[in-house]
């Protein structure tokens, strides 16, 4: 073997090493992050957790049963906001977009997805909670609801696109009107991508943490309705770690590791609704 | 009817060569193409097309890839109006009614189309073939529209316990067929098929072929094909595009034994396309 193999194999051989250490550096931090919430969380994981209120500083004990009620709600009404929009906006972009409209909106739907989103909290902040002088659920659903409209807008117009013309065609020579062959052919065809789309966009916002914490602000009790303040898994987090108390630290753990399990079930989720066989085959 | 006697004078005067002549006179015309010219954009594809689709009849259009055949089918129901910067002038009538000047969804539940490749909706076999009943307001029960529709393309045997079994569980030739129930459970006037065979295996084929026979007396029937064999078997006459301009149109025999022009000779023994 001459010298110059012997080199090009030796340097092939760093490359693969360094490359593979990498790959695995990148994928150890999840479990490297997984551990520790197991070890330090995984001891405040109990029946008191998902059903109690926080205990009374100073007390030990108590749960995070309103956060994690107040993560529900927050979530729903943000879905409720997001995916309306997004999904019929999508509509917009994939069928009747013409080439100018399409690429405003395109753009400015990828410029909100890349806006920080503790400006779309003091967005909501200004919008919601000025004008009515206190926190409450609605704005902070609010904030998160207009998180999800970029996620949900480019994906449903993704994969709406990848339905073939074929079908659409079909539709239309049956005699059946644009908007008709939409809703009862191109729209079911895409469902799956589009529900896995909707996952994951409520996986992002389920950890957003900056939006919150000037709308929906936080509660040490159940609050009522809408219209108050709520606890929810992120700030609850936020505020647990960052006080004094051991027992809070532990909560905030057990929290943190709650909320990672949540995120990874929704994309474990929508992994499985996405591979139940593509509903339209393509060839 | 009147309608019918204007159509074949428009018919005689744009014709080519002789031949068309006679089939004006022997049989009353569905639909009429005159002076048709289409562009995409700056682009001319269809250059004063004129020609009648024979009631009752099936008309195959042949020529080669890209000569125009597939636009000018798809003119028949106004499909061309979903592409961007299609246009075209030039009249086409049904029954001696311009079809442009008709609402254009109602129009084209009189016209069915089948397309190149099987396109079954992501659907049960029986929603597939519901689905124009559906959206049109069917006056039978469906049940019933479904299964004369199954039987009419020759499927119903082969599908009958399976009704509600995904369209996408059947083969490439079943999802054909399914197609063509499909667009005859709207009980279109008019059939269009875009190549419906070019994805089929021969079996399958034969049994598309045997069942547009069999269609033809019911249905008026136009077809593309690339297939010139194919045309010579189920067609009762034949029109053959070349550069976007109709070089010939006959009785099927007529054109494939004696054809008037020799750039059809040349097509049709295989010295070109």
């Amino acid at each position: 073997m001459t010298a110059r193999v012997l080199w090009r194999k030796s340097l092939s051989a760093v490359m693969l090493s360094l490359t593979g250490v990498c790959a695995f550096v990148a994928v150890s931090v999840l479990f490297l992050i997984l551990g520790y919430l197991v070890i330090h969380g995984g001891r405040s994981v109990n029946w008191d957790f998902f059903t109690k209120l926080p205990a009374p500083v100073g007390e030990l004990g108590g749960g995070m049963a309103n956060a994690i009620l107040g993560s529900a709600k927050l979530l729903a009404l943000a879905s409720l906001i997001g995916v309306p929009l997004g999904l019929l906006g999508g509509v917009y972009l994939a069928e009747f977009g013409g080439h100018a409209a399409g690429f405003v909106v395109r753009y400015a739907a990828d410029l909100l997805n890349g806006t920080p989103s503790i400006v779309i909290g003091i967005f909501a902040y200004a919008l919601l909670v000025l004008p009515f002088k206190h926190f409450s659920t609605f704005s902070g659903a609010f904030a998160l609801g207009i998180m999800m409209i970029p996620i949900t807008l480019r994906s449903t117009e993704e994969f709406l696109r990848a339905v073939p013309l074929a079908l659409r065609e079909g539709a239309l020579a049956l005699g059946a009107s644009k908007w008709r062959a939409i809703l009862t052919v191109v729209l079911p065809a895409a469902y799956r991508g589009i529900l896995t789309a909707v996952l994951l966009a409520l996986a992002r916002v389920a950890g957003e943490t900056a939006p919150l914490l000037f709308t929906a602000f936080s509660n040490r009790f159940w609050s009522p309705g809408w219209n108050q303040p709520t606890a929810s898994l992120p700030v609850m987090i936020y505020t647990y770690a960052v006080s004094p108390y051991d027992d809070w630290h532990r909560q905030a753990w057990a929290a943190g590791l709650l909320l990672l399990g949540l995120v990874l079930v929704i994309n474990l989720l929508a992994r499985v609704v996405l591979s139940r066989g593509a509903a339209v085959r393509r060839s | 009817m009147p309608s019918t006697a204007n159509s074949s004078v428009s018919l005689a005067a744009g014709l080519p060569a002789s031949p068309g002549r006679e089939l004006a006179g022997e049989h009353s015309m569905r639909m009429n193409i005159s002076k048709l010219n289409f562009y995409y954009g700056e682009k001319q594809v269809l250059f004063d097309i004129s020609l009648g689709v024979a009631a009752a009849r099936l008309t195959a259009l042949i020529g080669p890839s890209g000569c125009g055949k597939s636009t000018l089918l798809r003119t028949l129901n106004r499909m061309h109006e979903t592409v961007r910067n299609a246009r075209l002038d030039g009249e086409i009538t049904l029954d001696g009614q311009s079809i442009f000047l008709q609402d254009v969804t109602q129009f084209r539940r009189r016209i069915g189309m089948v397309f190149q490749k099987p396109n079954p909706f992501p659907k049960s076999i029986f929603d597939n073939v519901a689905y124009g009943p559906r959206i049109n307001g069917a006056s039978r029960p469906l049940s019933d529209v479904v299964e004369a529709s199954l039987r009419r393309a020759a499927l119903w045997d082969e599908v009958k316990d399976q009704l509600h079994k995904s369209a996408y569980e059947l083969s490439g030739g079943q999802q054909q067929r399914l197609c063509i129930a499909r667009a005859l459970a709207v009980e279109p006037e008019v059939l269009l098929l875009d190549e419906p065979c070019s994805a089929l295996d021969p079996i399958s084929t034969a049994k598309v072929e045997e069942l547009l026979v069999q269609l033809k007396s019911s249905c008026t029937i136009v077809i593309v094909t690339h297939n010139m064999q194919q045309a010579a078997r189920v067609s009762d006459f034949t029109a053959f595009l070349l550069n976007g301009s109709l070089i010939e149109f006959s009785p099927t025999p007529q054109l494939f034994t004696t054809p008037a022009d020799s750039r059809t000779e040349a097509y049709i023994t295989g010295r070109f396309g």
